[in-house]
C-alpha cells in the first residue's frame, strides 16, 4: 500500500507541529496530505472515466489517458445498440432504490421514534433484531428467496427486489434515526402534550420538523445501500424487467460478440456514479454526521 | 451514542458512565414521571403508550422478521433434502447428508480459507488506513476539512461493482496500464496477467475492497476519536509524553469500544465478500469464496438442497464470529458504536 507510508506524514507533521514549525508550513502540510488522500479516493473514478473515453481500438494502448477522447461508448449505451439494456437497468435501479428507500425511511422513522421516546415492552427485541438483520449474510437469503419468489411470482419483478432491499435498509435506518431522535429536545414534545396534543399529534407537529434533517440523511444512506446491491440483483432477476444497474453491468456484452464491452461498461459506470458524487458533494456534512452517530454498516 | 442503549439494559450492560447529559435529563424529567405512572397498577396512559409503541415499531419489526427469519427457516428445511430445481420430482429427505457433502469437500475448505484470508488482511489494513484517515479528518485544519471528508465519502458511495470494474480494467492485460507503470521495477514482468493466478488476483481483489470500504471504517473511528477527552491527551503532553505514547496510552485505550465495533462490522462485511470477486475472476484460480460458492450452487446449478446447506453454514459462521467478538472481546455493540457526545 504505497499510500500508507505517504499518509504517515500527516502524523509526523502533526507530532512536530507543536514543536517548531511555522504555521504556514503546517498549512502547506495539510494541503499535501489532503491532495494525497484526494488522489487515493478519486483515482479509480478518474481511471474508469478515462477508460470510458477510449475507443475500442485504444483500450489496449497501455496508457492512462485516451489518445483521442471520444464519446462512442456513451453513444453506444444511450442511443446505440445497448440502449435498451442500459436504460431499462437505470430505470429499474432508480425506481427500486427510491421505493425501497422511501418505505424503509417511513417505517424506520416511526420505529425509531417509538424506540427513542416511548416505553413499551419488547423495545429491546426490536433493536436486537435489527442488529442481527444488519449482520446477516445476504447470500444466505438468496437461495430460499430465489425458490420462494418463483413460487409466489415475485421472481424478476420490482417488489421481488424491494422486499429484500428492506432487510438491507431498515436496520441502519432504525439505528441512525434513533440516534438522531435522541438529540431532539424532549421537553418540546412534552410541552405540546401538556397543551393538549395527543402523543401522535406531538409526534407529527413537533418532532417531525425537528427530525427532518436526520430523516433526510438517513434516506441518502439507505439509498446508497439499495443502489449498491449486487447479490439480490443478479440472483432474483433474469430479464430487463427488473434487473438493476450493477447486475446489468456484470452481464453486459459488447456490441458484437467479438467486441469487448469494456468501454460501454465504463461509460455506464460513470453515469451511475455521477448522482453519488453529487449527493456526496452537496450533503457531505449530513452524511458524515449520520454515519458517525448511529451507523451500523455501509 | 449512549442514547439508544440507555433504554436497553441487556444490549448495553453498563451504561452508567456513558450517560450523556441529555439522556440524564431525559430520565430525570420525562422518564421519571413515567416511572411514577408505571408504579401505579397499569395505568391507561402506560397501556396507551405501549400500544402506540408497537403500532409505530411494529411494521418495521414485522418486515425485518419476515424477510430474514422466514427464509432462514426455509433454508434450514431445504438443506435437509436432496433437491434440484432441474428435477423437482426427485426431491427426497436425506437428513444431514448435504452438510456431510459440504464438510468433506475440499472446495468448501479452500473457499473458507480464502474468505478468512481476505477478511483478516483487508480488515487489518483497513483498520490502520482508516485510523490514519480518521486522525486526518479529526485534526485537519478548517480549510481542508470539508474537502477531505467529501473525497473520503466518494469510495463509500460508489457501487462496489463499479469499483471492481475500475480496478479490474486498471490491472487487466487487455485494457490496463498498471503493467506499463510498473515496468521500471526490476524483475517485474510487464506481461504479467494479474488475473491468471490466485495470488495476484487476490491482491487486486483485496486492493479494491480496501479502497471501497476504508472510508466506512474511518468514519466509525472518527466517531470514536471524538469521544477521547481532549484534556487527557493534553495532560499527557504536559507530562512529557511524546506523540507515540499519547497514541498508545491515551487515545487508543479510550476508543477501544469504537475500534472493536468497527472491526466486528467490517469483519462480518468482509466475510460476505462477493461483488468484486464475481466481477474480477468469478472464483477462478483459487479465488472462490463462500458467498460465491453458495451462489453458484443454488442459482448457477439450481441445487437448492446443497446451496441451502452452504447458506446455513455461512450464516452459522457469521453468527459465530459475532458471538466470539461480543463475548470474547466484550464488545458493547450498542454502547460503543458511534459515540457522539
Amino acid at each position: 500500500m504505497s499510500t500508507s507510508t505517504e499518509a504517515l506524514t500527516p502524523d509526523e507533521v502533526e507530532g512536530q507541529k507543536r514543536a517548531r514549525r511555522a504555521r504556514r508550513n503546517t498549512t502547506i502540510g495539510w494541503w499535501v496530505i489532503t491532495i494525497v488522500i484526494a488522489v487515493w479516493c478519486l483515482f479509480p473514478v478518474a481511471s474508469i472515466l478515462s477508460t470510458s473515453f477510449k475507443t475500442p481500438g485504444e483500450l489496449a494502448n497501455g496508457r492512462f489517458f485516451p489518445d483521442n477522447p471520444s464519446f462512442v461508448n456513451y453513444e453506444e449505451i444511450l442511443v446505440g445498440d445497448s440502449r435498451e439494456l442500459f436504460l431499462s437497468a437505470l430505470r429499474n435501479s432508480i425506481g427500486i432504490a427510491v421505493i425501497a428507500t422511501l418505505i424503509a425511511v417511513v417505517l424506520a422513522t416511526l420505529c425509531a421514534y417509538a424506540i427513542a421516546r416511548l416505553n413499551f415492552p419488547g423495545k429491546k427485541a426490536v433493536l436486537t433484531v435489527s442488529l442481527m438483520v444488519s449482520m446477516f449474510p445476504v447470500i444466505s437469503l438468496v437461495t430460499p428467496l430465489f425458490n420462494m419468489w418463483r413460487t409466489l411470482g415475485l421472481y424478476d419483478t420490482w417488489p421481488g427486489l424491494i422486499i429484500p432491499y428492506l432487510s438491507l435498509t431498515l436496520p441502519i435506518s432504525i439505528w441512525t434515526l434513533a440516534a438522531f431522535f435522541q438529540q431532539i429536545p424532549w421537553e418540546l414534545e412534552q410541552a405540546a402534550q401538556v397543551d393538549g396534543a395527543t402523543p401522535l399529534q406531538a409526534f407529527r407537529k413537533v418532532i417531525v420538523p425537528l427530525a427532518a434533517p436526520g430523516v433526510f440523511t438517513t434516506a441518502i444512506i439507505a439509498f446508497f445501500i439499495a443502489w449498491n446491491d449486487f447479490v439480490y440483483g443478479i440472483s432474483l432477476t433474469s430479464t430487463e424487467a427488473a434487473r438493476p444497474v450493477p447486475a446489468a453491468l456484470a452481464f453486459f456484452t459488447g456490441a458484437s460478440q467479438f467486441e469487448s464491452p469494456t468501454g460501454a461498461i465504463s461509460a455506464a459506470a460513470i453515469i451511475v456514479t455521477i448522482p453519488v458524487v453529487l449527493l456526496v458533494m452537496l450533503f457531505q456534512k449530513q452524511i458524515v454526521a449520520g454515519l458517525t452517530s448511529g451507523a451500523v454498516k455501509g | 451514542m449512549s442514547s439508544v442503549p440507555t433504554n436497553v439494559p441487556s444490549v448495553a450492560p453498563d451504561v452508567g458512565p456513558d450517560v450523556t447529559p441529555d439522556a440524564a435529563r431525559d430520565r430525570g424529567a420525562g422518564r421519571g414521571r413515567r416511572r411514577e405512572l408505571q408504579a401505579a397498577p397499569k395505568s391507561a396512559r402506560t397501556k396507551a403508550e405501549a400500544r402506540l409503541g408497537w403500532w409505530l415499531a411494529g411494521p418495521a419489526f414485522v418486515i425485518m422478521v419476515a424477510v430474514i427469519f422466514y427464509p432462514v427457516l426455509q433454508a434450514l428445511w431445504d438443506s435437509l433434502f436432496s433437491y434440484r430445481l432441474t428435477a423437482p420430482d426427485e426431491r427426497e429427505f436425506i437428513g444431514l447428508q448435504n452438510y456431510a457433502t459440504i464438510l468433506t469437500d475440499g472446495v468448501f475448505w479452500s473457499a473458507l480459507g480464502v474468505t478468512a484470508l481476505i477478511t483478516v488482511i483487508t480488515v487489518f489494513v483497513e483498520l490502520i488506513l482508516g485510523f490514519i484517515l480518521a486522525m486526518v479528518m479529526h485534526k485537519a485544519i478548517k480549510s481542508t476539512r470539508g474537502l477531505v471528508r467529501t473525497v473520503i465519502l466518494v469510495p463509500y458511495g460508489i457501487i462496489t461493482v463499479v469499483s471492481a470494474f475500475a480496478w479490474y480494467y486498471m490491472f487487466s492485460i487487455d485494457s490496463g496500464y498498471v503493467n506499463n507503470w510498473l515496468s521500471w521495477v526490476p524483475g517485474f514482468d510487464d506481461q504479467l496477467n494479474w488475473f491468471a493466478q490466485g495470488g495476484t488476483a487476490l491482491f487486486v481483489i483485496m486492493f479494491s475492497e480496501i479502497w471501497k470500504t476504508t472510508p466506512f471504517i474511518s468514519l466509525l473511528l472518527l466517531a470514536g476519536l471524538a469521544q477521547v477527552p481532549e484534556d487527557l491527551s493534553e495532560a499527557a503532553a504536559v507530562d512529557g509524553a511524546n506523540w507515540w505514547q499519547r497514541l498508545w496510552r491515551v487515545i487508543l485505550p479510550n476508543m477501544k469500544a469504537a475500534i472493536m465495533v468497527a472491526v466486528l462490522f467490517r469483519a462480518l462485511d468482509a466475510f460476505r465478500v462477493f461483488d468484486s470477486i464475481f466481477i474480477m475472476t468469478n472464483g477462478a484460480y483459487g479465488t472462490e469464496v463462500l458467498s460465491l460458492l453458495a451462489y453458484r450452487t443454488s442459482i448457477g446449478r439450481l441445487e437448492i438442497g446443497l446451496g441451502s446447506a452452504i447458506s446455513v453454514v455461512l450464516f452459522l459462521l457469521v453468527g459465530l464470529i459475532a458471538l466470539i467478538a461480543v463475548k470474547g472481546f466484550n464488545v458493547d455493540l450498542a454502547g460503543g458504536r458511534g459515540g457522539r457526545k
